[in-house]
């Protein structure tokens, strides 16, 4: 599966759209983590913890985002976004929504 | 007493994180120079249209982001500083580190998949402290960019 934020797939022709598909997660942070973190914000820089827990559950969104579109039979998906909202204190979702298409 | 401990914590803590976190702060920014001198390679661009799409021989989407957060020092900084209004000098450097960082991981990820030109970059932000529901001006962001990286076909750079 293809998966881009342009609208069109480089070197491929779209033959038809299929429509929206979005893959999304909810995750809470991890006590261990949390505490790492607050020493963190006494020195500041990177909060590694948080990079890998965010990366990790982006992928997730992402891979259910192609299991929709799997689903529907589509070779790729086009014009990919990203949203993140905190959604309750101690808890982010990541969304990955974009347009199923079928390749020529 | 307990304002007694909060001023001495104060003292100590204020004077410590100002010396790490600028030392941090310096040691990122020369390697973020650094990395970005090595990175002419490869072309950035917001632009969504692909430059001489015949050429292309495959594209896939990247992402850089990273997890940043102002140290005790900035954070106190940033409290005064919503006493008086103004520029906000300790977060504005905090989100362009954090942009900077994210775009130089995204280039990383573009190089590793042998791409000449990211097309579409777009970035996003979050504000995680909100998430943990911190107080007093601690800020922890996330910054995520991405975008679709190219490879050509005969590895010539077309202008964007």
């Amino acid at each position: 599966m293809i998966i881009v934020n342009t609208e069109t797939i480089p070197g491929r022709e779209v033959s038809h759209i299929l429509g929206l598909v979005q893959g999304n997660t909810i995750r809470a942070k991890h006590l261990g983590r949390d505490i790492a973190a607050g020493f963190k914000n006494l020195v500041g820089g990177e909060l590694k913890g948080y990079t890998e827990l965010l990366t990790e559950a982006r992928r997730e969104a992402v891979q259910r985002m192609m299991a929709q579109a799997e689903q529907l039979g589509a070779d790729a998906i086009v014009n990919v976004r990203f949203t993140t909202s905190a959604v309750a204190q101690g808890a982010a979702e990541l969304y990955a929504y974009g347009t199923a298409v079928k390749l020529v | 007493m307990d304002t007694l401990i909060a001023l001495i914590w104060q003292l100590i803590a204020l004077p410590t994180a100002f010396f790490i976190g600028r030392f941090t702060e310096r040691r990122h920014l020369r390697d973020l120079d650094e990395r970005e001198s090595r990175s002419g390679d490869i072309i950035v661009t917001n632009l969504k249209t692909i430059a001489d799409p015949a050429s292309v021989e495959g594209g896939r989407m990247v992402i850089g982001h990273v997890v940043i957060a102002t140290d005790y020092w900035k954070s106190f900084a940033t409290r005064m500083r919503n006493l008086v209004g103004g520029e906000m000098k300790s977060a504005q450097s905090l989100m362009i580190r954090g942009r900077r960082e994210a775009l130089m991981r995204l280039i990383e990820n573009a190089r590793e998949y042998g791409a000449t030109e990211v097309y579409n970059v777009r970035y996003q932000f979050s504000n995680i402290s909100m998430m943990r529901g911190s107080k007093g001006g601690a800020m922890q962001v996330e910054i995520l960019a991405y975008g679709t990286a190219i490879v050509r076909r005969s590895q010539q750079i077309a202008s964007p």
